[in-house]
């Protein structure tokens, strides 16, 4: 099994302060704004993009929440484990709202489609985008894309993206793991 | 660990402590998923489950129900009064009729002790036992504990008494064998009557003295007096009855300590518990019906991930 770095600590940060520019210069003040973070990963690159825009453009009161997908899968009885549920902490209405949704990395899209019927049981947003760190292109199952992108990458199928976050790991950094030469 | 060790829950004497976590684990996710504006979710959209009750029943087959139509189940409801049982047809012929029309799980309750474990050495299928005799109710000690576990903070080393109708209840039986693998203390109070013999032998300790019991409690577990099972005369009168065993106001402003009252319904009022005390603040009867919606949703949810 082979590690590849993809992207190290400068471009990880790098990347995450384009993201938080693009989405003040798309959501202005975000008052009709809210960050939905898909738990678990995607959780955590919610967090620090609220921090970002906490820290480096002095928006505070930014409404977010992070959802909890699994019941909604359409995987469940055809993979091997159980699937096991995170905290679902969405005390936020999506009536109306913007609605950014939030994971690390986007593969087939059905994790994303899981999120957007999710979605459906606390109201009807007014607009749903979707953000990734890493968008792993021609390996999608359904008609899903970003609106905001981190990094493009044309992993195949035998590869596994993986991110790592300082908060859970000690780094911020990207690899590209390749499972077949084990 | 994120799977059963059971294919079937058939009584909670067959589960491992790290099985009742993780059905708790996943009951407090369900517990959230309830309380949401809209509490449906398509887990178990291509899962049909059959309920069969042959024995009368208002919560647990609702609560079944509830659980099984908020994970989008399709489900079918049997109940023996106006079926072939009637007719004189067989346990397993019933039931293989009924799987034939491609169930996937089967709630069963039955009046017979070990009817749910004879089904599933029979039949292909998981089985939930919802209550067999005076056998074993697992959902319910499940629901009972993890009630418990939501208003103490954990079970392990709680003091939980079980008062009443010990001899015919199953809620009884699956409560000690849950208390006792998640590390709670099990007292037993009631009439000797109304006590199993050799009940000692399961790590419980017997007292007749109700007054005495409570004092040492931190849980009251008030069982129904079950008279649909009584065949002959356990005790004088239900007034006598209600002096010696019945969970009053006045009986706990004497012990003067604040205790947990559960009840697994459905209540005799002014018998086994006052009206007073089942209307409580520290009755929290109506919490483990709704915890019973949300563990039997984690219950079905975990054994139908092993079909």
């Amino acid at each position: 099994m082979s590690n590849r770095l993809l992207l190290d600590t400068i471009e990880v940060n790098i990347i995450l302060n384009r993201l938080a520019c693009q989405l003040c210069e798309t959501h202005k003040d975000f008052s009709n704004s809210v960050l939905i973070g898909v738990q678990p990963r995607g959780a955590v690159l919610a967090k620090r993009l609220l921090s970002i825009l906490a820290n480096e453009h002095k928006l505070t009161e930014i409404s977010n929440g992070f959802l909890d997908i699994t019941f909604f899968r359409d995987d469940f009885r055809r993979t091997e484990k159980v699937l096991s549920a995170s905290e679902n902490l969405m005390d936020v209405s999506v009536e109306g709202k913007n609605i950014v949704l939030i994971d690390d990395v986007l593969y087939t899209g059905r994790s994303i489609r899981a999120a957007l019927t999710a979605i459906d049981s606390y109201g009807r947003p007014s607009e749903i985008q979707l953000l990734t760190l890493i968008d792993r292109r021609f390996s999608r199952h359904l008609p899903i894309q970003p609106d905001y992108l981190g990094r493009q990458v044309d992993a195949i199928a035998d590869e596994k993206v993986l991110v790592h976050w300082k908060e859970e790991h000690g780094e911020d950094a990207v690899y590209i793991l390749n499972q077949s030469d084990e | 660990m994120s799977k059963l060790s059971v294919s079937h829950l058939l009584g909670i004497k067959y589960l491992t402590p790290s099985d009742i976590e993780l059905i708790f684990e996943t009951a407090s996710h369900f517990k959230e998923v309830i309380n949401r504006p809209i509490k449906k979710v398509p887990s178990l959209r291509d899962v049909t489950i059959a309920n069969l009750f042959f024995e009368n029943s208002t919560r647990t087959k609702l609560s079944f129900e509830l659980a099984q139509k908020r994970l989008s189940a399709d489900v079918i409801n049997f109940s023996a009064s106006n079926s072939s049982v009637k007719k004189g047809e067989s346990l397993i012929d019933t039931v293989n009729n009924i799987l034939s029309m491609k169930v996937d799980m089967v709630v069963m309750r039955h009046p017979n002790p070990g009817a749910s474990m004879f089904l599933s050495k029979h039949v292909n299928a998981s089985i939930v036992n919802a209550g067999d005799g005076a056998h074993e109710h697992p959902t319910q000690a499940l629901l009972d504990c993890f009630s418990i576990q939501e208003r103490l903070g954990d079970v392990s080393g709680k003091k939980v008494l079980i008062v009443g109708d010990v001899l015919h209840s199953r809620v009884a039986l699956s409560n000690i064998f849950a208390l006792k693998k998640l590390g709670a203390e099990v007292k037993v109070c009631g009439p000797l009557t109304l006590m199993p013999k050799h009940i000692e032998t399961l790590g419980v300790t017997v007292e007749t003295k109700l007054k005495k019991a409570l004092a040492w409690a931190d849980v009251a577990n008030v069982l129904r007096v079950q008279f649909e099972r009584m065949r002959k005369s356990y005790f004088p009168s239900n007034r006598e009855y209600a002096m010696q065993y019945g969970i009053s106001k006045e009986v706990l402003r004497d012990i003067d300590k604040e205790i947990l009252i559960m009840h697994p319904g459905p209540i005799n009022r002014g018998v086994e518990i006052s009206s007073d005390v089942a209307d409580s603040e520290n009755a929290i009867i109506l919490d483990q019906v709704e915890n019973g919606v949300a563990v039997r949703m984690a219950t079905l949810y975990l054994l139908a991930s092993k079909l």
